[in-house]
């Protein structure tokens, strides 16, 4: 973890209420894909996580949804901006698990996790899949980044409006060594009931500190009580209680 | 070349600044971010008998300045703190620290206050009667006859300074505090949190899935400021000062109004290198306002 002021780089709305945020960085802070960061807004006091999308030695970026005050005020903020940004949270993705043709599942604001995953997956010789979820058109991002990877690749949407109709757990049926997940509860729940496969799964909250002091984003395990933001975000798919 | 060091109950501590319980868990993670022995000292996790998960989800909300917390005592219990936890602990840090002791009979606050006694680590024990998110916790820190029923049963079975952590959600705190000097504390810390709640607009319920929580945070800094006040001239034991400090000003602020150290709270939840800060920029402070020897501040308003 490190605390920066992070320079806003770009901040682009790509559909009705979906932004994307460019961040200057001054070196990598996340040597594993999963890991997550924490800004702080002004005038709020509490930080707001977020995942990734992408990110290089000098900037990051990601995906957000306006859902709230806070969202609301990140989409007025304009391009050279200074945020103060905890930088490098939560524990990460674990390759080593993976097998040769693991499957990416990302929904909503957990697609964009999912094309950073690829990419290391791909470094490390893998074979990944992935499917990714929206609820309509106007919502899907990373499409054209996804494709460019050159991979078995499905986009769904709920309602069709782009992709495949329905929920990314439609490609479950396809043969795959691991299982890799980010997205809502809802889906994560429904692809662990559908798919026996081993994996990893990273948990949405709301998070309190971010860093582990607040204990207010706790879950229960099966190997007892664990800080969502600390102890994960990423957990494995057989801990985790439904 | 400013003095900070300040003396509590005989003990002397390099600064004022003490993290607060609930806010620094025990320790030694925050260890990996910086120094934590450059603090006075920390309070523990509260800390109970047995293991608690805590309150449903969501436990935790925004308010203006400050953040409403109805976490519920998750904690491991006293037997896996003292196995595990301070063994952890023990490689990062050197100096002493509060424990937090929690409970929900005058039995149990005594039983795990005992057994924090024991440890080397611990310097002090904070006899934390005031969470104000577990069922029947509150009557302990409103009640001035149970409050200082827990301090005496407390004080018969241990040899540390015991400071009573007093909740603002009463009538009259000075009350309290005087009830429980006389049961024999050695100190008084506060405040806790102060009962609050939001309500989400979109669902029309609550945010909090207990519907109520304590907020802290600057936003309850002056209140906090005021029942110092009112405590430290009404006892003659210690105040450690709690509730909303963020600047090394409103430690100088909170020791004028009577508090011989401070704990710092809500703020190690949004800035993890806030005790650092605190403790690096103190000493500009005080020589910005003439203040060479902090302990001379104390009470002074």
């Amino acid at each position: 973890m490190k605390e920066e002021t992070c320079v806003i780089l770009e901040n682009v709305r790509l559909s009705e209420n979906t932004y994307r945020m460019k961040l200057s960085q001054q070196e990598e802070n996340f040597p594993r894909p999963g890991m997550f960061f924490a800004l702080r807004l002004p005038s709020f006091f509490l930080r707001r996580p977020f995942s990734l999308w992408q990110h290089d030695e000098s900037s990051f970026s990601f995906v957000y949804k306006v859902v709230g005050k806070g969202t609301e005020a990140m989409s007025h903020m304009s391009k050279g901006d200074a945020l103060d940004v905890l930088l490098g949270l939560g524990n990460g993705y674990c390759l080593a698990k993976s097998g040769d043709y693991p499957l990416l599942i990302g929904g909503g604001s957990g697609v964009g996790v999912m094309y950073d995953l690829a990419r290391y997956l791909l470094q490390e010789g893998k074979h990944p899949q992935i499917a990714v979820g929206f609820n309509r058109k106007e919502e899907v991002y990373a499409e054209k980044e996804f494709r460019s990877l050159n991979l078995p690749f499905r986009l769904f949407t709920v309602d069709g409006s782009a992709g495949e109709k329905g929920f990314p757990t439609l490609a479950l049926s396809s043969s795959h060594s691991y299982l890799y997940a980010c997205g809502p509860l809802s889906l994560l729940k429904a692809i662990a009931e559908t798919d026996l496969t081993p994996g990893q799964f990273s948990l949405e909250c709301h998070m309190g500190c971010g860093y582990g002091c607040c204990m207010g984003c706790t879950i229960k395990t099966k190997l007892g009580p664990r800080r969502v933001c600390k102890d994960g975000p990423v957990f494995e798919k057989e801990n985790l209680l439904w | 070349m400013v003095n900070t060091k300040i003396s509590l109950c005989g003990e002397v501590l390099d600064n004022p600044i003490i993290a607060a319980a609930g806010t620094f868990h025990y320790g030694y993670e925050m260890a990996s971010l910086y120094d934590i022995n450059l603090l006075g000292s920390f309070s523990c996790k509260g800390t109970t008998l047995q293991p608690r998960f805590g309150n449903p989800s969501p436990r935790i909300a925004e308010g203006k300045d400050g953040v409403i917390i109805s976490i519920g005592l998750e904690n491991p219990g006293i037997d896996a703190v003292i196995q595990k936890e301070f063994p952890r602990l023990k490689k990062v840090y050197h100096k002493k620290i509060f424990a937090n002791c929690c409970g929900f009979s005058p039995e149990e606050f005594s039983e795990v206050a005992y057994r924090m006694d024991q440890e080397d680590i611990v310097g002090f024990l904070e006899i934390n009667i005031s969470c104000p998110n577990v069922k029947g916790a509150s009557r302990f820190s409103s009640d001035p006859a149970l409050a200082k029923e827990v301090t005496k049963r407390v004080k018969e079975r241990c040899h540390k300074p015991v400071f009573v952590k007093l909740s603002p959600n009463v009538t009259d705190i000075v009350s309290i505090a005087k009830a429980c000097e006389e049961g024999g504390a050695d100190g008084i810390s506060l405040i806790n949190c102060i009962h609050a709640m939001r309500i989400d607009l979109k669902s029309r319920k609550p945010v909090l899935a207990l519907k109520k929580g304590g907020l802290s945070g600057p936003a309850i800094f002056p209140i906090a400021l005021r029942m110092v006040y009112d405590v430290a001239h009404a006892v003659s034991i210690p105040v450690i000062g709690i509730g909303g400090i963020e600047t090394p000003e409103d430690v100088l602020e909170m020791m004028m109004a009577g508090a011989s150290a401070v704990e710092v709270g809500a703020m190690n939840l949004v800035d993890p290198y806030i005790g650092k800060k605190l403790v690096l920029g103190l000493p500009e402070a005080m020589e910005r306002y003439h203040i060479s020897d902090l302990s001379s501040i104390i009470g002074v308003a």
